[in-house]
């Protein structure tokens, strides 16, 4: 469908960028927001969506979404309200060639569906060991660069990546945990993890992963984001750098914003996440910092089929469909820590949006006319049926969620409509 | 129905077995009711020989139904079942299940030279081809009634009726 | 949370663990294993409770020791017993933990004895037959990587009520390698549960799990102090490879810190008891004159485990 001239009517407009919340009429021509409140002169409307009782706010951003099948993760992607996403380069291959990348971008733009920025490999094979080429490989349409879920461990070299990226200013993307620490472990090194005899990884894991690169990036002033925290101390550490005026940015995935360690109850597998669900207080201190503006909130959509899971604890793959629960999920979190909505969705809006350095997140007048309906109240049941991502793999299946995307539009044109 | 005086029962009961003493007979009580009666026996007979108990909770045909739910005290024979003569003693006979699972039971002891059967009451109604050589009470009982024999505060032994709760 | 190890009746239809069984459920598998144990005196071993059962002793990590205390119990109890060798065969060509369950299922198993390296994989297997609505098929874990080995804990609380007949002021001390030992948790989840009024984990620093105290445990580094008065010293088996520099300098090191000697022992009540769950590394946590001397419990815990493996099969196979 390729609408010129839509009128949404009788929505509750949320633009938490340019802090309107006001039940106002959007008008769009040629795929960009043309107009608020009264339409441009001459409007002839070619289609009119009358958005009563719904919200509508910019399309989401997520910062981490793995694609795995790509038609049906980005369809997951709209259909969960999201419309930009950040690729990690840990695809098969990694994205460390830039005609990799350049297909990636190709295939999702045919597709049409939510836009998808890959993160380049910082290091080639990701291994840790040669720098990528993030000039090329940025040419080619990376917006940063990661090494996903494989640490440089050797930290000469991380400088030097540090290095090479802040001369041309690119992003860099790191997910703290040392190897070492982290080594075999699978659970929080606390409580539940001692008694059930899993292999603990200790919060050090990630606060030595922490200031480690938070010293080298002050040495080389690269743009630096520290994804998927998981601790408090390892909150405290960034609250620590912001305050003294550093750059850093960072993220907490939305399961780790609602469930602990405690969620792993008798060997959940769909509770086995990278980085580990913490302990209660570490949770508490991940929900002050996203409040707080301090993290942005990230699906961290890791589809994972029923063989990679169906596995004693430690054996199976981390990680947990995310892209459909993000906007319900945080609707949830925002209700519960009593936080206005045009707060809340900042956090999966103009956030994201700002840490990844796209043009997204906004109903500003000119930009493009991404936007997430939905209805903040109806609730549905989350059953593998419901989700149309590939990753049936929730902890949160069978829970009865609210808020559910009602249509997506990307551009200016209805990709999702239910 | 007034329940006859089971103290009085047993002594009946032990007057019936005397003429067939032999001086090697050792008694068997079945966990829990003819481990008590057995034990009245002993006395009134003033036998020297101790008694043997027996759980049959393990040789139970009903255990694929009902399972391992009841206290199961342990089996304690004390003497050497070889080529002995046996009474095994017990409260009630009923469908003769218990009898069966007991018998089972005391040839894994060893193989005694005879075994015979002393029960309180006989309710008739066999479902095993099994019957009491020694018996001072025959009762004949509605199916959903329960035989109880239990002893009172002074330890005397009496009897009760008691819905049945596997009927 | 529902407790996987219960159906719907409250009944015990798996063994998992010993966290979480009511303690009426623990003093019923103990007094039925105290009659079992007569059983395994007489001249006859057996009784013909499991006759025409098929149990399954599926055993991804090699233990032929462990795996012959299930044999016997299972045989004692008339069943079939079918030993199968998992260890890593099936798994290579492909074959999941669960396709292997569905395979035994389909073979009219009954019962599952099932060891595993990773932790939960028992917890994984019953969830599954849940889902499949076998719940006449049931299963005991006879080891999860460092998760639990109940047998062993309510052979170890078998043990115990045997020579201490009551729990309420017993002082245990547990030393050793509790963070990689299975018989640990287990001990102590059966020990809370019964209610032993203090339970004491003895070892260094890197042997310990975190965040012990919320087990309800006392934690003590040195051995003196934690031996001191206590009734009951459960000895833990030090792997090998734990010996070799990453968790301890040394095996000598060991036994000089940690290592139960008799002048050690005296520290404890005189009439203390010594458990463990071999088998034991003779001069690395036990010298021999313990091992051997009058309060070492270690083989009577032998004999009480088969009489527990046997309650537990016959508990479980008739619910």
């Amino acid at each position: 469908m390729n609408e010129q001239l839509l009128h949404l009517r009788n929505a509750h407009l949320i633009d938490p960028k340019n802090g309107l919340d006001a039940c106002l009429d959007l008008f769009i021509v040629d795929g960009r927001i043309a107009a608020i409140g009264q339409p441009p002169t001459g409007f002839a409307a070619e289609r009119q969506i009358d958005a009563k009782g719904l919200i509508a706010c910019p399309g989401l951003v997520d910062l981490s979404t793995r694609l795995g099948g790509i038609e049906t993760e980005l369809a997951a992607a709209v259909a969960g309200g999201v419309t930009s996403l950040a690729c990690p380069p840990d695809t098969k291959p990694p994205l460390d060639e830039p005609g990799l990348v350049e297909r990636l971008v190709r295939r999702s733009e045919t597709l049409g569906l939510a836009r998808v920025y890959p993160i380049g490999a910082l290091t080639q094979q990701l291994a840790g060991e040669k720098l990528a080429e993030m000039n090329s490989l940025t040419r080619a349409g990376c917006i940063g660069f990661s090494q996903a879920k494989h640490p440089i461990v050797d930290t000469q070299l991380l400088l030097r990546a540090m290095q090479y990226a802040a001369t041309f200013g690119y992003k860099v993307r790191l997910r703290p945990q040392d190897q070492f620490l982290a080594r075999e472990g699978v659970a929080h090194d606390g409580e539940v993890a001692s008694r059930l005899g899993l292999t603990g990884i200790p919060v050090s894991a990630e606060t030595v992963a922490i200031a480690t690169a938070l010293q080298l990036a002050a040495q080389t002033n690269v743009r630096l984001h520290l994804s998927r925290l998981s601790s408090a101390a390892g909150v405290a550490l960034i609250r620590t750098a912001r305050h003294a005026g550093m750059p850093v940015s960072c993220d907490v995935s939305i399961h780790h914003l609602h469930l602990s360690e405690m969620d792993i109850g008798y060997f959940d597998s769909n509770a086995r996440f990278d980085p580990p669900l913490r302990a209660s207080s570490d949770r508490d201190a991940l929900r002050v910092a996203v409040r707080d503006g301090l993290a942005a909130i990230c699906s961290d959509h890791t589809p994972v089929d029923a063989d990679g899971k169906q596995l004693p604890f430690a054996e199976a793959l981390p990680g947990a469909s995310g892209l459909e629960l993000l906007l319900p999920l945080t609707l949830l979190w925002a209700k519960q820590a009593k936080l206005p909505l045009v707060l809340a969705l900042a956090r999966i809006t103009c956030d994201p949006a700002a840490i990844l350095g796209i043009e997204a997140g906004s109903l500003a007048i000119g930009s493009a006319a991404d936007i997430c309906l939905f209805d903040p109240d109806e609730s549905w049941r989350v059953t593998p049926e419901a989700l149309r991502s590939q990753g049936k793999n929730t902890p949160f299946l069978g829970y009865e969620v609210s808020g559910r995307t009602r249509m997506t539009l990307v551009g200016g044109r209805i990709v999702f409509e239910a | 129905m007034t329940s006859p005086d089971a103290e009085a029962q047993c002594a009946q009961l032990a007057e019936l077995i005397r003429p067939r003493l032999r001086p090697d007979t050792v008694l068997v009580g079945i966990h829990s009711g003819g481990a008590w009666v057995a034990r009245r026996l002993r006395e009134i007979l003033e036998l020297r020989n101790e008694i043997g108990l027996i759980d049959v909770s393990f040789y139970r045909d009903d255990y694929g139904a009902r399972g391992l739910h009841a206290r199961v005290r342990p089996s304690s024979i004390p003497f050497d079942v070889e080529g002995r003569p046996l009474i095994l003693v017990d409260d009630v006979l009923y469908t003769g299940r218990t009898t069966r699972a007991a018998i089972n039971e005391l040839f894994d002891y060893g193989r005694p030279a005879s075994i015979q059967l002393a029960v309180l009451a006989d309710r008739g109604r066999r479902q095993l081809p099994i019957c009491a050589d020694f018996c001072p009470w025959k009762v004949d009982l509605d199916p959903a009634l329960e035989l109880v024999l239990s002893t009172d505060a002074s330890g005397r032994l009496q009897w009760s009726l008691a819905e049945n709760a596997h009927a | 949370m529902r407790n996987p190890q219960l159906n719907a009746n409250g009944e015990l239809t798996h063994l998992l663990s010993t966290e979480g069984l009511p303690r009426e459920v623990i003093n019923h598998i103990l007094d039925t294993a105290s009659s079992f144990l007569k059983v395994s005196h007489r001249d006859v071993k057996k009784v013909p409770l499991l006759r025409g059962k098929s149990v399954f002793n599926v055993f991804f990590e090699n233990s032929t020791r462990t795996r012959t205390t299930f044999e016997i119990a299972a045989k004692r109890l008339s069943a079939d017993v079918i030993n199968l060798d998992v260890t890593r065969s099936s798994t290579a060509k492909g074959e999941t933990l669960l396709d292997t369950v569905d395979n035994l299922v389909a073979m009219h198993a009954d019962m599952f004895v099932v060891r595993h390296a990773a932790s939960g994989a028992p917890h994984l297997i019953a969830d599954h037959l849940r889902r499949l609505g076998r719940n006449d098929v049931h299963v005991v874990n006879a080891g999860d990587g460092r998760h639990a080995h109940p047998t062993q804990g309510l052979l170890d609380m078998y043990t115990i009520r045997h020579y201490k007949q009551d729990f309420n002021n017993l002082v245990v001390a547990i030393v050793g390698d509790i963070l990689h030992s299975r018989v640990a948790r287990s001990d102590i989840h059966a020990l809370t549960t019964l209610g032993a009024a203090e339970v004491r984990a003895i070892g260094p620093q890197t042997l310990l799990p975190t965040a012990m105290d919320k087990m309800g445990l006392r934690v003590c580094h040195d051995l003196r102090t934690g031996l001191r008065d206590c009734d009951v010293v459960i000895m833990l088996r030090l792997q090998n490879e734990r010996m070799n520099g990453a968790l301890l300098p040394s095996a000598r090191e060991y036994f000089h810190c940690y290592g139960l000697t008799p002048a050690m022992l005296a520290l404890a009540k005189p009439d203390a008891i010594v458990m463990h769950p071999g088998p034991m590394n003779r001069g690395v946590e036990i010298d021999s004159d313990v091992a051997d001397g009058p309060q070492a419990v270690i083989l009577p815990q032998v004999t009480f485990g088969i009489a527990v493996r046997m309650a537990v099969m016959g508990i479980l196979a008739g619910n």
